[in-house]
């Protein structure tokens, strides 16, 4: 109980601490910019309840999972078949290797000519700028699987399926979350972006509206949503891991006690 | 024996080894750019064939401007990373060292760490504009992150052994850090920068496309709502060029930095 209670101490309070100190300090801030934290916390709840969940957050959130998704499909299906076959990989290297390196914003512009500024545009650009990382670490993960473990697998006549569930996916499983970790932050960068850059709604909108018409605590309690919502994916993809990939961690688990 | 093992040599036995492969790749990439337009299969108003693209690329390298945008977008990357770099290995190796701050701070970091940079856009512009401050505000707050956890992951990994022995032998604090800690921790601070100098050109980019920053997302913003396609994609093709080129110096620092430890000096000897 007393461990208990001395790591729930240790969370909780420099966080709270680091609270306090911004609400003291702004307390009685006559900065125009930068308003009393109890300003910006009592707009909070009247900006980001009522309609704005059905009009800015919610499709927004859409656009993110159906993209994410999107791209976690299309990475891992891709990343299977070029990490398999090694004529596939040479060939492909090259281009994998410039469109990993452009960075994922610059595709708002480009794909805005294809996909007018809609909810297809915003989409095909969260998928096409989260896709690298799951990519390229599908490939990785998979090339190197244990070669004994697959001409073992061969030899036995396991069929192209079950080998592909029971032994490449799994055995490339922990670089493939990897990727799809990485892939998080950038789909959240391009949803907040492609709607900042053009869009007549969703939450970077929002957010990119209230500062343009100078509603700064608006802005600020945007700001605050977007990183607890940064934060609420993290822990949320944590989970996701940990549920997946138990195994994993048990074996390091076990590795590090020996 | 295997068919994976005959798979895997079919490709050295007809004479067509991995450079020959990658060449092959390059020069269907550029073929199919070429050619997806010319045949209509992607209308050309979106995507213009390659000579056109190469055309454009050709007319804005002329340009002074093509240089200074190059210029400002590479000023704010390098200043940006050596802010976040060198406050992060220091505040990583201050709590690294300190099992009290380390506790303490776990929590925060956690927080603070997956809080998307993008969201600090609005409080850049009302702040600072389109001031190169802007820029580095979003650049620091997102390579800080990147480097930190992997110095703080570098000094966990600290042998026992090491310690101790260097405690016997009454090394100073600084002593330690200087001589055990620092080359303990070196592979991931590498590691920490190869990831931070991707996402520092990122931030970079970004700020110049959204907040209208001087550099070469600013370029792509202005080609883009003048029409100029050939000319966006000349500008789009040039920072994935530099972000190949920061790839390859990231690990390339990282082969020297590290030249002396077995994991790199392991590949060299037979």
């Amino acid at each position: 109980m007393n461990r208990l209670t001395r790591r729930l101490t240790a969370t909780v309070a420099l966080p709270t601490l680091l609270v306090l100190l911004w609400w003291w300090a702004s307390a009685r801030s006559t900065s125009f910019y930068l308003p009393p934290l109890r300003r910006i916390l009592a707009t909070f709840p009247e900006v980001w309840t009522g309609e704005r969940i059905t009009t800015d957050v919610l499709p927004s959130l859409a656009r993110l999972g159906i993209g994410y998704l999107l791209a976690a499909v299309l990475g891992i299906g891709a990343g299977v078949m070029i990490g398999q076959y090694r004529l596939v990989r040479g060939i492909t290297e090259p281009a994998l290797e410039f469109f990993r390196a452009i960075p994922p914003p610059v595709l708002v512009p480009v794909l805005m000519l294809f996909f007018g500024i809609g909810d297809q545009m915003k989409v095909i650009v969260i998928a096409a700028g989260a896709v690298w990382p799951i990519l390229l670490n599908t490939v990785e993960g998979v090339r190197a699987v244990d070669p004994v473990m697959v001409d073992t697998a061969r030899s036995y006549h396991i069929g192209r399926w079950s080998r592909l569930r029971r032994l490449t996916l799994p055995a490339a499983g922990p670089q493939i979350f990897a990727g799809l970790r990485q892939a998080v932050s950038i789909a959240i960068i391009l949803m907040v972006i492609s709607e900042m850059f053009a869009a007549t709604e969703g939450l970077g909108f929002a957010i990119i509206q209230f500062q343009r018409t100078f509603a700064i605590p608006e802005m600020w309690s945007g700001t605050i949503l977007l990183g607890l919502l940064g934060f609420s994916l993290a822990m949320l993809f944590r989970l996701a891991e940990h549920r997946v990939l138990f195994w994993y961690h048990g074996m390091r688990a076990a590795a590090r006690d020996q | 024996m295997t068919s994976v093992a005959r798979r895997a040599t079919v490709g050295a036995r007809i004479g067509f080894p991995p450079w020959a492969q990658n060449v092959t790749g390059v020069a269907l990439l550029l073929g199919l750019f070429e050619a997806v337009p010319q045949t209509g299969l992607v209308p050309a108003a979106y995507l213009p064939p390659l000579h056109r693209v190469v055309a454009a690329l050709a007319e804005e390298v002329a340009r002074p401007l093509f240089w200074f945008s190059l210029y400002e977008t590479l000023r704010g990357w390098a200043i940006g990373l050596v802010i976040a770099a060198t406050a992060a290995i220091a505040v990583g190796i201050l709590i690294g060292t300190t099992p009290f701050l380390r506790t303490a701070t776990h929590s925060t970091i956690e927080f603070l760490r997956p809080i998307p940079s993008v969201a600090l856009i609005p409080l850049a512009v009302l702040l600072f504009g389109t001031d190169l401050r802007s820029k580095l505000l979003l650049i620091v707050y997102a390579s800080f992150w990147q480097v930190l956890i992997q110095v703080l992951y570098g000094v966990q990994d600290l042998d026992p052994v090491a310690r101790d022995t260097a405690r016997s032998y009454r090394f100073s604090r600084w002593g330690l850090v200087r001589h055990v800690i620092w080359p303990t921790a070196l592979p991931y601070v590498m590691t920490g920068l190869r990831l931070a100098s991707a996402v520092a050109l990122v931030l970079a980019v970004t700020s110049e496309l959204i907040i209208g920053a001087p550099g070469l997302g600013q370029q792509i913003a202005l080609a883009q709502s003048g029409g100029a396609t050939a000319t966006l994609y000349a500008y789009v093709v040039v920072t994935g060029l530099v972000g190949i080129a920061i790839n390859t110096l990231a690990r390339w620092t990282e082969r020297r930095a590290l030249a002396w430890h077995p994991s790199v000096r392991g590949e060299v000897a037979p």
